[in-house]
């Protein structure tokens, strides 16, 4: 039994369709990486689950219920926490400010601005910044930290590790470690495919909207992602 | 002259109280109220009714007022702004500006064309004044009216930076799909701010009624003052708004010094003189006056 | 219909267009000879609804297609009365003063534009309308205005009553037309490409290198122009001059009411606007306060429900365009039809305006 399914999703930005049919499942617990090339349709389908978009047709369920209709702010309130691309921090806002914002819902969980600067110490004598004026980490930290302050069942992740130098980024997938075994759900994009494969139970990759490789982390061969990510996978790409 | 100024500056917290709900809507929904003024003449109007018809002393009618101030703000958001914004930018300043004519010619139909003032309501506060060392007098509304536009501004202020609907309302002014991601209902957040910023549009009808005299189209001058006060503050800073009040009414003052006609004309005067020194200084539109970040198109 | 297209065809006039253009001329015709037949009454009331169609189209011009909401237009129509007035006190033919300061409120405008396109939408708008306040008490301290009293265009009065008024029916005519036609010029040519595409989208013209300040300029001059000629021939039909009138923000009311229900951003609904504007003003004008509050809940309404106006959903609903500013691609069937095209926009017609 899914935790998290979508079913037949499509997502239409005006003429283009970024996301075409694409069916998955995560169960409780598990942590599911998205890779794929620029615009194969990964953000979009994180943003999709997450309610920012609307999907043109199929189905978004948690916990076996639809939250196809459900606004953005309410799937919050249900336990789907979105990291966005670039961060997307309410810069003219301090730190904590933006921490608590992920209060807004009050859903219960032991997050607090406390915990969440336990977690990125670098944060703590920032707490009282704008995040406009913070450091590319400092903010990833905080857009992490928002999300989880909503105490989330499901946590999306997007490219978390974009702009970040390797030293941050290791101290950022450190911290997801923690989440993971703490029994969090996630799904997160990433470029990086060796980071990709060795943080995640499943890995999908998808190619121009749609899935072309589902599998099991552990025992795919890298070769074997690479080539989907470039669509040589199942059918040969046509000449252009 | 120290009179005259200090009369200026205390006029300066009206103008205060009527550029705040103005500007306040602005920097969260981006929408300009054309029927602003319009709204706080109706308040003075309900004041003065409840004051005439049910001997209701404006002070106390604002305990009614306000509230329904705040569900017309509500409902506006809800069912007007809301919508028409979903237009584009252009579409709400067209929805407002056919609101105000409505409200203005209700009023005129209900109210007809003559001048009204709560100044009759109030009792000697109208006139009263204090002595000040220098034998200089003020009126004790003029600085009731004053104190309660630090108080509001101040009030405010606090409600956005320490409260959770505060901040949701802020977030919500910077980046609203954002803000719904990490669970503010934007709409609810957009018709909160609405219906406080026609409670501050209440107030500042309020005081318009006592200071002076207001007739169903008085609306419209309400609106310009308002915006020009915020202009010259810098509607992002909502104490800038009182700077800005201060300003305007300071202009008007020594415009009126200068010449019968010059009160209306040093107001508009400063604000052009203003608005053409920071124009040319920063070579960038009055979004980046107003210390707006630039909002991705929808 | 016998062959199914394949590829899109780009077409500029239609059958339905090139009958229209007749039809116009048949009709300026007509109303040209029209006074021969028409009494006293009637011909001022056409010369009303004549400067109505330019207050509209000119609004229009502004706010359809150079995407600027001014509440402040007023300022060129209190501006080309008094400016005639002065001109006219100071010994010019009246008629002659009448477009003596039309052309005065456009040069006044262009150094107002340099300042006040640099505003973006409702400051714009509501900036405006501060230029329109400040002008309107500034012309009062005017020995010759005398204040709110006003004085009155006394040099007209050397004429005939009637040969007075049918000369002025005929300056409304032709300037309603040579206005309307230099819009369509404008929209048709090289500039009229700009001119949508800023109407589209302004950043991503701006982006290809389209001139959006300097066209926006040029219609924001044309605009003021347009209403300057709009309030001269306004004051020539009723001689007095009193600043409170011709500055009232009423008359933007009017501008914008009559683009809203015609149709913003159409050449077309601009005029149909002024036509349903000028009936209802005929019909209803008696109704007094009720009749204005129905004009500003009209307005509500509009913009709220049928933001495209009565033109704009005609042309919408029956891909009707009677005298065609743009280009339209008429797509195949089997390309309209297909998933890619979200639905409101899979109409077999697709405007390329």
């Amino acid at each position: 039994m899914s935790f998290l399914a979508v079913e037949n999703l499509v997502v239409r930005h005006g003429l283009l369709q970024a996301v075409r049919g694409v069916s998955f499942g995560v169960k409780r617990g598990e942590t599911l990486a998205l890779v794929g090339a620029n615009g194969a349709g990964k953000t979009t389908l994180l943003r999709a689950i997450a309610g920012a978009h609307q999907p043109a047709a199929g189905r978004v369920l948690l916990d076996g219920a639809d939250l196809t209709s459900v606004p953005s702010h309410r799937r919050v309130g249900m336990g789907i926490a979105l990291v966005p691309e670039g961060r997307k921090l309410f810069v003219r806002m301090t730190v904590e400010e933006n921490l608590l914002l992920g209060k807004t819902t009050g859903r219960p969980g032991d997050w607090s601005v406390d915990k969440v600067l336990e977690m990125f110490p670098n944060l703590k004598p920032r707490r009282h910044a704008k995040t406009g004026h913070l450091s590319g980490g400092e903010q990833q930290a905080t857009a992490i930290g928002r999300a989880l302050m909503s105490n989330p069942d499901v946590l999306l992740l997007d490219e978390v590790s974009l702009g970040l130098s390797p030293l941050i980024v290791d101290r950022v997938y450190a911290a997801l470690q923690g989440l993971i075994r703490s029994g969090t759900t996630i799904i997160l994009v990433e470029q990086d495919l060796n980071r990709a494969l060795s943080v995640s139970d499943k890995v999908i990759c998808m190619l121009e909207g749609r899935i072309a490789l589902a599998a099991d982390s552990k025992s795919v061969s890298r070769d074997e992602v690479t080539k989907a990510y470039f669509g040589l996978h199942k059918q040969k790409a046509e000449p252009a | 002259m120290s009179n005259q100024i200090i009369q200026g500056i205390l006029l300066g917290g009206y103008y205060a109280l009527i550029a705040c709900g103005l500007s306040f809507m602005f920097s969260v929904m981006r929408i300009i109220n054309l029927a602003h003024g319009s709204l706080a003449v109706f308040a003075a109007y309900a004041l003065w009714f409840l004051a005439s018809r049910f001997h209701i002393p404006p002070f106390l009618g604002l305990l009614i007022v306000l509230p329904v101030m705040a569900a017309i703000g509500w409902a506006l958001q809800r069912f007007l702004l809301e919508r028409s914004a979903r237009g584009g930018a252009l579409l709400p300043i067209l929805t407002t500006f056919g609101l105000a004519i409505v409200i203005d010619n209700m009023l005129f139909q209900q109210f007809g064309a003559d001048t009204r003032s709560l100044a009759p309501f109030i009792g000697s506060l109208s006139y009263d004044s204090w002595e000040w060392p220098g034998s200089i007098y003020v009126g004790k509304l003029a600085v009731i009216m004053f104190a309660t536009a630090v108080v509001l501004l101040g009030g405010l202020q606090l409600f956005l930076t320490r409260t959770r609907l505060g901040r949701s309302i802020r977030a919500t002014s910077e980046d609203p799909d954002t803000a719904g991601l990490v669970g503010v209902d934007a709409r609810r957040a957009n018709a909160v701010a609405a219906a406080i910023a026609m409670v501050t549009v209440g107030l500042a009808g309020a005081f318009l009624g006592m200071r002076a005299t207001f007739d169903p189209y008085a609306g419209a001058p309400q609106l310009l003052f308002a915006f020009e006060a915020a202009v010259i503050g810098g509607a992002g800073s909502l104490w800038g708004t009182l700077i800005g009040g201060i300003v305007l009414a300071l202009a008007q003052t020594l415009g009126a010094q200068v010449h019968p006609q010059g009160f209306l004309i040093g107001g508009h005067a400063v604000f052009l003189v203003v608005l053409f020194v920071r124009l040319s200084a920063s070579g960038f539109g009055l979004r980046w006056l107003l210390h707006l970040p630039s909002r991705s198109a929808p | 219909m016998s062959v199914v297209p394949t590829s899109p065809m780009i077409e500029r006039g239609t059958a339905t267009s090139r009958i229209a253009a007749i039809a116009v001329a048949i009709v300026i015709a007509l109303l040209a000879i029209a006074p021969q037949f028409l009494s006293a009454g009637a011909v001022d009331r056409m010369t009303a609804l004549f400067i109505y169609v330019i207050l509209a189209a000119m609004w229009n011009a502004l706010a359809g297609f150079g995407g600027l909401v001014s509440v402040g237009q007023q300022v060129f129509f209190g501006l080309g009365a008094y400016f005639a007035i002065r001109l006219a006190d100071a010994g010019l033919n009246p008629f002659l003063a009448l477009f003596a300061s039309g052309i005065i409120v456009g040069a006044v405008s262009w150094p107002l534009s340099l300042f006040m396109l640099r505003l973006k939408n409702g400051e714009f708008a509501i900036g405006m309308w501060v230029i329109a306040a400040l002008t309107h008490l500034l012309v009062n301290l005017d020995r010759l205005v005398q204040g709110e009293t006003g004085t009155s265009l006394i040099s007209l009065n050397v004429y005939d009553a009637s040969i007075r008024r049918v000369t002025i029916y005929w300056l409304a005519l032709a300037s309603m037309t040579a206005l309307l036609a230099a819009l369509f010029g404008l929209l048709r040519g090289s500039t009229g490409a700009a001119i949508r595409a800023i109407r589209d989208n302004e950043d991503a013209a701006a982006s290809v290198g389209v001139r959006v300040t300097g066209t926006k300029r040029l219609l924001f001059v044309l605009a003021a122009f347009g209403i300057g000629i709009a309030g001269a021939l306004w004051l020539a039909t009723s001689i007095t001059f009193q600043p409170k009138t011709y500055f009232n923000v009423q008359w933007t009311a009017y501008m914008i009411f009559m683009v809203l229900v015609g149709g913003i951003g159409t050449f077309e609904g601009a005029i149909l606007g002024a036509l349903v504007f000028f009936l209802i003003e005929t019909w209803f004008g008696g109704a007094g306060v009720w009749y204005l509050i129905g004009l500003g809940a009209t307005a509500v309404l509009f913009s709220l429900f049928l933001p495209r106006g009565l033109w704009g959903t005609i042309e919408e609903r029956f891909g009707l365009r009677l005298l065609p500013v743009g280009y339209r691609v008429k797509l195949p069937a089997n390309v309209a039809d297909g998933g890619m095209i979200p639905s409101q926009q899979a109409t077999t017609y697709q405007e390329k305006a």
